[in-house]
């Protein structure tokens, strides 16, 4: 039962992973009494590492990661951090109301930035997702893309060591989710972050990941981790990455199917 | 053409980082400016002669058409009572005079004071108040429905009471102004609260913005288009509570606005001073309107990208 969120003083303590799920599990009360929806997971994320998190809708994967960001807690088990992650959303969740460097702003603010270092810092951040002319722009006057690369900037704005995204570019067009994941594999690499990358696109998942993990549904398990050791920088189209989403989509087909025999 | 295509193939080569990182920004680049909308605002004359072509001449033709029908009706003698209704002239002597005798600008800023410094009271109580229904269960539970209730209740209601507690004195005009706007003020900041995507609460709570801090940054500022509606709204009912409040109990300590100026035209049975102060108080509630609140809410609502067309 115990939920440790271990606070940032915690991590001169060797650090050894960057985020630790042990044997979690979550239960929601629906109509039709207590619904398991995840079950008994345990994961560990290694810092720097680049893990996504595949499966079918229903499978708990939203709600595994609200339970590491910790907007939610789990019936059962444990889920350790080093401070509080950042979380990127499907819909990029800008405020309306601030400009893009002011979004970027505010959560340096929150995380107790000097005023004076805001704007330097938020321009320095705008410039990795390179988009050095945004800082004045407001969310409307963005695209899709340019939004999530935003998004991107305000949750590396929070410093945390642990990236968690929830199917982010699954609203995007192909190319333009084509290039983000160029750029999110050129930040990855730049920061050094650990990233938990939740998605139902297998491709996407080989593309971006060092590990890929496939969750059953209902309830969620993990029914199979693969290593992906294609060299960096993969393209979604290359024979190899094609190759093993083969092989992970046929094993995804299987998990799907389960649920049609009962 | 064969060289070309040579170049080509090696371009497109995986294994050179530096080319596919080159690639990448420029493809990024034609992306960023295909998709961005075309913004920015046309020039000032352009954008003042458009508002004077769109904006302003068909509410202007709308009242020369009345006043055309107005007119009318007098000259055919379709009525033939000025006590009943009187002649546009006649108003317009009634404004001429009024002028003449230093009084007119009396009566507007006798009332506007009045509304203005009560609106300002009741967004002072208003505020807090609609904060605290939105965001405590208990307080809403208890009197969230007392409060859209008390919106339907006609302020004029308040009159007698006002009257009776507090005495024909400048404080009771305030009473029933309050009584009027504060349920307005606080029942829009209460929807405004509740229209809050809830994506924006999860991203403030990521970001460390609980408590307080997440009412500052996040509700109150995700929340300002629905409390802006309701500050408009609130005028409305400040004025319109002032205006019963002057009509019905007038008192020579209280000064003559714009309600005992009507009432002042009744008692006199004069017609034109009655249209007078009609006029008046239509024009003040629209002028307060257009020079305070709809700049406001067309400035929040442009910044946020919700106004579709300015």
């Amino acid at each position: 039962m115990a939920t440790t969120l271990a606070k940032d003083a915690d991590a001169t303590v060797s650090v050894e992973h960057a985020a630790r799920i042990e044997h979690v599990s979550k239960s929601f009360s629906g109509p039709a009494g207590q619904q398991l929806v995840l079950d008994d997971i345990t994961l560990d994320v290694a810092p720097g590492e680049f893990v996504t998190l595949l499966g079918a809708s229903g499978c708990g994967k939203s709600t595994l990661l609200n339970l590491v960001a910790g907007l939610d807690a789990p019936t059962a088990g444990s889920i350790s951090t080093h401070g509080r992650p950042a979380l990127m959303f499907q819909e990029h969740a800008l405020f309306p109301w601030l400009t893009a460097g002011k979004n970027i702003e505010l959560a340096l603010k929150l995380r107790g930035v000097a005023k004076a270092e805001r704007r330097d810092r938020a321009e320095e951040l705008l410039g990795l997702v390179r988009l050095k002319d945004a800082y004045g722009k407001r969310v409307h006057e963005l695209s899709g893309g340019m939004r999530q690369r935003v998004a991107l900037a305000r949750a590396l704005a929070q410093d945390s060591q642990l990236l968690l995204m929830d199917e982010p570019f699954a609203a995007l067009d192909a190319i333009t989710r084509d290039v983000l994941h160029d750029e999110l594999t050129r930040i990855w690499k730049e920061t050094g972050l650990s990233v938990l990358f939740v998605t139902h696109n297998v491709r996407e998942a080989v593309r971006l990941a060092q590990r890929v993990v496939l969750l059953s549904s209902r309830p969620g398990r993990i029914a199979r981790e693969w290593t992906v050791q294609i060299p960096q920088p993969r393209r979604i189209e290359d024979a190899d990455v094609a190759e093993l989403s083969i092989e992970i989509t046929e094993e995804l087909r299987g998990e799907i199917r389960r649920h049609g025999q009962h | 053409m064969a060289s070309t295509e040579t170049g080509r193939s090696g371009a497109s080569a995986k294994d050179s980082p530096v080319k596919d990182t080159y690639e990448l920004f420029g493809l990024e680049a034609g992306l960023d400016a295909l998709e961005v909308a075309v913004t920015g605002r046309r020039p000032l004359a352009q954008r003042v002669g458009r508002t004077l072509r769109e904006k302003t001449l068909p509410p202007v033709i709308a009242i020369l058409v009345v006043l055309a029908i107005w007119q009318a009706l007098i000259s055919f003698k379709i009525v033939d009572d000025p006590s009943k209704l009187p002649s546009p002239s006649a108003v317009w002597g009634e404004v001429e005079d009024a002028w003449l005798e230093g009084k007119l600008l009396g009566y507007i800023w006798t009332s506007v004071s009045r509304g203005l410094f009560g609106f300002l009271l009741a967004l002072l109580i208003g505020t807090p108040l609609g904060l605290v229904v939105a965001r405590v269960k208990f307080v809403r539970a208890a009197i969230g429905p007392i409060l859209s209730g008390l919106q339907s209740l006609p302020s004029v209601a308040w009159v007698p009471p006002a009257v009776i507690w507090l005495g024909l004195e400048p404080s009771m005009m305030y009473a029933v102004i309050l009584l009027g706007a504060v349920p307005s003020i606080a029942n829009g900041l209460v929807s405004g609260v509740d229209q809050v995507p809830p994506l924006f609460l999860r991203a403030g709570r990521t970001m460390g913005a609980t408590g307080l801090r997440g009412t500052w940054h996040i509700v109150l500022p995700a929340a300002l288009p629905g409390y802006v509606a309701g500050l408009k709204q609130g005028w409305a009912f400040s004025w319109r509570s002032l205006m019963a409040a002057e009509i019905i109990a007038s008192s020579p300590e209280l000064g003559v606005g714009l309600g005992q100026l009507l009432e002042n035209g009744r008692t006199a049975s004069s017609m034109s001073m009655v249209f007078l102060a009609i006029f008046l108080i239509l024009f003040v509630g629209i002028a307060i309107d257009l020079l305070i609140f709809s700049p406001v809410e067309r400035w929040v609502l442009r910044t946020r990208g919700l106004l579709v067309k300015s």
